[in-house]
């Protein structure tokens, strides 16, 4: 295990590893053999324009997507194939927070954080509203466990869903478009929350974006994805796919959206 | 050039047809070409623009002094509709900014892709056939993985979420007494008077007491509790989760290792296969009730009704009726549940789950209660 508090250049053994991943809907192939690897402790941003499968491709390694062949190493266990027990035993290993939160309306965001936890451990409740209380104040929502997600701000519904996706202490948090529908500010509070928690729990995330300045701020790592090639290609920090990266487009694409001013804050 | 012929003036924008001196058809536009002189010029212009066929078109634009995106519509038109005739088209005197306006407007001048042949009407009849296949063996499948998580919880029990279970009994099962029995009152009253009559001709009618005992408690109260849960709790099952679907809860609920048939459907399921019985019950003693209100209007005592039914209702008349109920709420649950779990994207979707919860759940009700008859005929019960 690598020590949190070591810079994010030092991550440590491949956590994630996907191999050969052929996946689609239908008879639509939308990956042809996408291979690549998540490395303990990293920040690692999956990325492309509308339509390349950015979201698929989470999907899939997620368990929600069958894919067509190739396997999702989780921690050295395959996804794809893990049925029963086994594959409950990755899943724990992971946390996801949906593009709009999926925080069961029913229920208040204690419960909500409690869910998993009634499910799978045998805390008592004292404890449990405890560690609710602890999540919360991890995503700065302290003393909101008692509302309804419908009460909340888009960001604060996002906060919360990182507080119930880290609920069993996942090694590894995936998030959909964490920035999406939310302003500027409230987009950058929600980084400097995901950068703390990956720094001082040394969690892994996997985020699906396409914001730029989001990028340049948290990813250690990003992959390109491109709809016409049907899988990655470009792979590297940002900065590296902005100045060395081989494909002109994939230059421009950095550099683009960050010119002039944003560029001189990365 | 021949002489022009009448203009027609509309508020804002002017329209001139006239012959060319080689013979071409020449519209001339004048005015401000905004949405409302446009919804008037549209139909004379584009016919003059169909009758000029191949021998040519000129459009003078030179006195438009205004044109918005309906104008440029017009404009893109009637370009295309000369085209067609296969004659030349000229648009004179039209403003450069305008011009560009028409040709963001106009389509893209590529061979369209034929558009795909209509099936005829026995190809969608084998598809919807086919379709109707699939979707009763999903229901069918889907009734058996509800059942499989029901003896899953039975055998552990501790997987079941007990408070959801009685929180959806009590408003699926308590929520829904004022209705069942409210319809199952008038159709005892209906069926006791309507029988009434013709039993009147062979001065049977005390024999009423008879048929209302029987098809009340052993058809009718099943029957209709089933039907009154699924517009009631079926679809509420379908909206309640098909909206789940659509917000990623379900998925939320798989990738935090719940399973969704185990965690929402064996809930509903078992809510619904314990309030159904109960409210065949209550249906059926209320109808029993209207009964004897026209039993007694017929001038016969109450005592005769309750000997009557006791005497003609077996105890596994009652039995039989019940365990028909229970069989029923799974089904209107698990259809419930089906639909909603198999709801596409975005609100309309909800819906479409929602009726389609409640038609496929009658559907499967009348088609299981032909079953028990048979079965029920066949063991000679």
């Amino acid at each position: 295990m690598p020590n949190p508090a070591v810079p994010t250049s030092a991550h440590g053994e491949p956590i994630i590893r996907v191999e050969n991943l052929v996946a689609g809907y239908g008879d639509v192939r939308i990956f042809d053999d996408v291979s690549f690897e998540v490395r303990r402790g990293e920040v690692f941003v999956i990325l492309g324009g509308s339509g390349c499968g950015k979201s698929t491709l989470m999907k899939n390694m997620i368990g929600l997507h069958q894919p067509f062949s190739g396997r999702v190493l989780i921690d050295g266990d395959d996804i794809v194939s893990a049925r029963g027990d086994a594959r409950l035993r990755i899943l724990r290993k992971i946390g996801v927070m949906y593009q709009q939160g999926a925080l069961f309306g029913s229920m208040t965001l204690r419960e909500n954080i409690e869910l998993p936890m009634e499910e799978f451990t045998e805390l008592p409740r004292e404890a449990m509203d405890r560690i609710a209380e602890s999540k919360l104040k991890m995503v700065q929502l302290e003393g909101t466990a008692g509302r309804f997600p419908a009460e909340l701000s888009g960001g604060m519904r996002k906060r919360a869903a990182i507080a119930r996706a880290m609920a069993l202490d996942p090694e590894l948090l995936f998030l959909d478009e964490p920035s999406a529908g939310l302003d500027p500010i409230t987009s950058a509070e929600l980084d400097d929350t995901i950068l703390r928690l990956a720094r001082t729990l040394g969690i892994t995330f996997v985020i699906v974006t396409h914001e730029l300045p989001s990028i340049y701020e948290i990813a250690d790592r990003v992959i390109m994805l491109d709809k016409e090639k049907k899988g990655i290609v470009a792979t590297g920090s940002p900065e590296q796919l902005r100045d060395h990266c081989e494909i002109e487009w994939v230059r421009r694409f950095f550099r683009r959206e960050t010119d002039p001013g944003a560029e001189a804050a990365v | 050039m021949t002489a022009p012929a009448p203009a027609r003036r509309s508020r804002g924008a002017v329209l001139r047809t006239t012959t060319g001196e080689r013979g071409e058809r020449v519209l001339t536009l004048e005015g401000r070409l905004d949405g409302s002189s446009t919804a008037r010029l549209w139909r004379e212009a584009t016919a003059a623009a169909r009758s000029a066929g191949d021998r040519g078109l000129v459009v003078d634009a030179a006195g438009v002094d205004y044109c918005d995106g309906a104008g440029a519509a017009l404009l893109a038109a009637i370009e295309e509709l000369s085209d067609d005739g296969g004659g030349s088209f000229e648009l004179r005197g039209l403003r450069d900014d305008l011009r560009e306006l028409v040709a963001l407007v106009a389509p893209s001048k590529r061979e369209a892709a034929p558009p795909p042949p209509e099936p005829s009407s026995i190809v969608r009849l084998g598809r919807g056939g086919v379709q109707v296949g699939r979707d009763l063996r999903r229901l069918v499948s889907f009734i058996g993985e509800a059942v499989v998580a029901l003896a899953m919880v039975a055998r552990h029990p501790r997987q079941l979420r007990v408070r959801d279970t009685i929180a959806i009994a009590e408003r699926a099962g308590i929520g829904a007494i004022p209705i069942v029995v409210g319809v199952g009152f008038l159709l005892g009253l209906i069926l006791a008077f309507q029988g009434a009559i013709p039993m009147k001709r062979f001065a049977a009618e005390i024999f009423v007491a008879d048929l209302l005992g029987l098809s009340m408690l052993r058809e009718l109260g099943p029957l209709m509790a089933a039907i009154l849960l699924t517009a009631r709790s079926g679809s509420a099952f379908a909206a309640e989760i098909g909206t789940m679907k659509v917000n990623e809860e379900i998925d939320a609920l798989t990738t935090m290792g719940l399973e969704p048939v185990r965690f929402l459907v064996v809930p509903r399921v078992l809510a619904a296969m314990a309030v159904v019985p109960a409210l065949a019950m209550a249906t059926s003693l209320s109808g029993l009730l209207g009964g004897l209100l026209v039993y007694r209007s017929l001038g016969f005592p109450t005592v005769t009704f309750v000997n009557r039914v006791v005497d003609m209702v077996q105890p596994f008349d009652v039995a039989g009726g019940l365990m028909k109920a229970m069989v029923f709420g799974i089904i209107v649950a698990a259809v419930g549940c089906l639909r909603g779990i198999d709801t596409g994207q975005g609100a309309q979707a909800v819906g479409i789950s929602t009726t389609s919860a409640v038609v496929s759940g009658i559907v499967a009700i009348a088609i299981t209660d032909g079953i028990f008859a048979v079965v029920f005929y066949v063991l000679g019960i």
